[in-house]
């Protein structure tokens, strides 16, 4: 089977190279020490960060389409979610839609209708899943998803992102969380000095 | 026209002592401006005074070569001006290359409109109406330009988690930066707006006051002025969207990303 996620020698100048395939409805967990190149690792795949080597998407080279596009089926969700307005409804081309996903992640619809200052750093982080599982990417490149949740709240996310991988998303999950990443991770690395290490 | 009153060097002396009376206040209130002040004031009296010399005679050489010559020397200064402003560089030289292009599309194209249509000389690149006009035009480009591309390169940095984050949802660099780009060329332009609404009831332009003092009808020194701000404000507008849009294209890339790793 074609993988959905395939990276064949994918580098930047201070990570890499990476290999990696990650079939439909598989979440890889990866983890590592701070500063390891993890989230290099999630930037390098959305196409954020220059790079040599290529990735594919059920086949298709990213080259092959403007980056754009392969953001939007290769979502990249970052530990610390930016803001670009004050209002938290505009970052939500369909609001009703994300108030409803809002509140499967345990999140009061009216904090949509609020200013962004006014958000936790929890609220944000599930926020920022929000909007990403909106576009309804094809794979999902999660950085510390849970980070600052407690733990019924990373209940809650994990059962939206296993929804996620029920329906043939595949996942890079990027996270300190262990445990978490023994839970959602069928296959496992650690990343040692910006190189993925089997764990 | 009435006979203009000249001025000798005793009466510029004079007014000099105003500066002595800055640089009073500055030792008696600790403000310690008194170096910086007499050094401006020097190096003011020094430049118009070199600047006198050039025109008077690069207006009796008459020559295209040596008017554009001018004209590109005083470009290269503004350009090197605009560039430095910001604390945030574009690699390779970026700034110089972003400043340059800006400052002298906007001046030569606003300059060489008023030459050949409003004003008129003959002929229309004639140095005596060329270096000025090229050189007041010049000041507002570099103003609006050098404030505007330090608004960009300011907050291009401080914002890179908004503008990541709309990257990352699948828009495209134009419209993460539009925000920004939007706010920088706002920047660029309000200089020109305030001085255009304070024009004549604020303030008296310093070129209209000129040429008042000169001896000029006040009509036709406020006729003068108008032609003016709308030429500085065209060179100004043309200047900060000319800066903004380079330096902008210079942060990213082929695949959209935010390059800020072409800044140092």
């Amino acid at each position: 089977m074609t993988p959905r996620l395939r990276l064949a020698g994918l580098r930047s100048a201070i990570a890499g190279p990476f290999d990696l395939a990650v079939a439909p409805g598989e979440c890889v967990a990866v983890t590592g020490p701070s500063g390891s190149g993890k989230s290099l690792l999630l930037r390098l795949i959305a196409d954020l960060d220059p790079g040599k080597g290529e990735a594919y998407l059920d086949g298709m080279p990213r080259a092959s389409v403007p980056a754009p596009a392969w953001r939007r089926r290769v979502a990249y969700a970052a530990a610390e979610p930016g803001w670009w307005d004050e209002r938290v409804a505009a970052h939500f081309p369909d609001l009703a839609a994300a108030k409803a996903l809002a509140g499967t992640l345990g999140l009061a619809p009216a904090l949509l209708d609020g200013p962004v200052l006014r958000l936790s750093t929890g609220e944000r982080q599930r926020l920022a899943l929000v909007r990403t599982l909106l576009m309804d990417p094809a794979v999902l490149l999660l950085d510390e998803p849970t980070a600052a949740l407690d733990a019924a709240s990373v209940g809650l996310a994990e059962t939206v992102i296993r929804e996620r991988l029920a329906a043939g998303v595949a996942a890079v999950l990027v996270t300190h969380d262990t445990a978490l990443a023994a839970r959602l991770g069928q296959a496992r690395f650690t990343m040692r000095e910006r190189r993925l290490v089997p764990a | 026209m009435k006979p203009t009153i000249s001025l000798s060097a005793s009466d510029l002396a004079i007014a000099a002592v105003l500066i002595l009376l800055d640089g009073a206040l500055s030792v008696a209130l600790g403000l310690g401006l008194h170096r910086q002040l007499a050094v401006a004031a020097a190096r003011m009296v020094l430049q118009l005074l070199l600047i006198g010399v050039v025109l008077r005679s690069v207006f009796a050489l008459a020559s295209p070569p040596v008017t554009l010559l001018v004209i590109l020397v005083m470009v290269g200064i503004a350009a090197r001006e605009v560039a430095v402003r910001p604390e945030q560089r574009l690699r390779r030289y970026g700034n110089y290359m972003v400043g340059a292009s800006a400052v002298a599309a906007a001046t030569l194209l606003t300059s060489i409109l008023a030459l050949t249509t409003a004003l008129r000389p003959s002929p229309w690149y004639d140095a005596r109406y060329a270096i000025p006009l090229a050189g007041i035009v010049l000041g507002n480009v570099l103003n609006a330009a050098s404030l505007a591309l330090d608004a960009l390169l300011g907050t291009v940095v401080r914002e890179r988690a908004a503008i990541e984050a709309q990257l990352a949802l699948g828009a495209t660099i134009g419209a993460a930066m539009r925000r920004l780009v939007r706010a920088a060329i706002r920047r660029g332009l309000l200089p020109i707006v305030n001085q255009m609404s304070a024009a004549g009831v604020v303030t008296l332009p310093g070129i209209m006051t000129g040429q008042i003092l000169a001896g000029l009808d006040p009509m036709e020194a406020v006729k003068y002025q108008i032609l003016l701000m709308f030429l500085l404000a065209g060179g100004s507008g043309l200047g900060a969207v000319a800066a903004v849009l380079l330096a902008a294209r210079r942060l990213t890339d082929a695949r959209q990303r935010l390059r800020l790793d072409r800044l140092v």
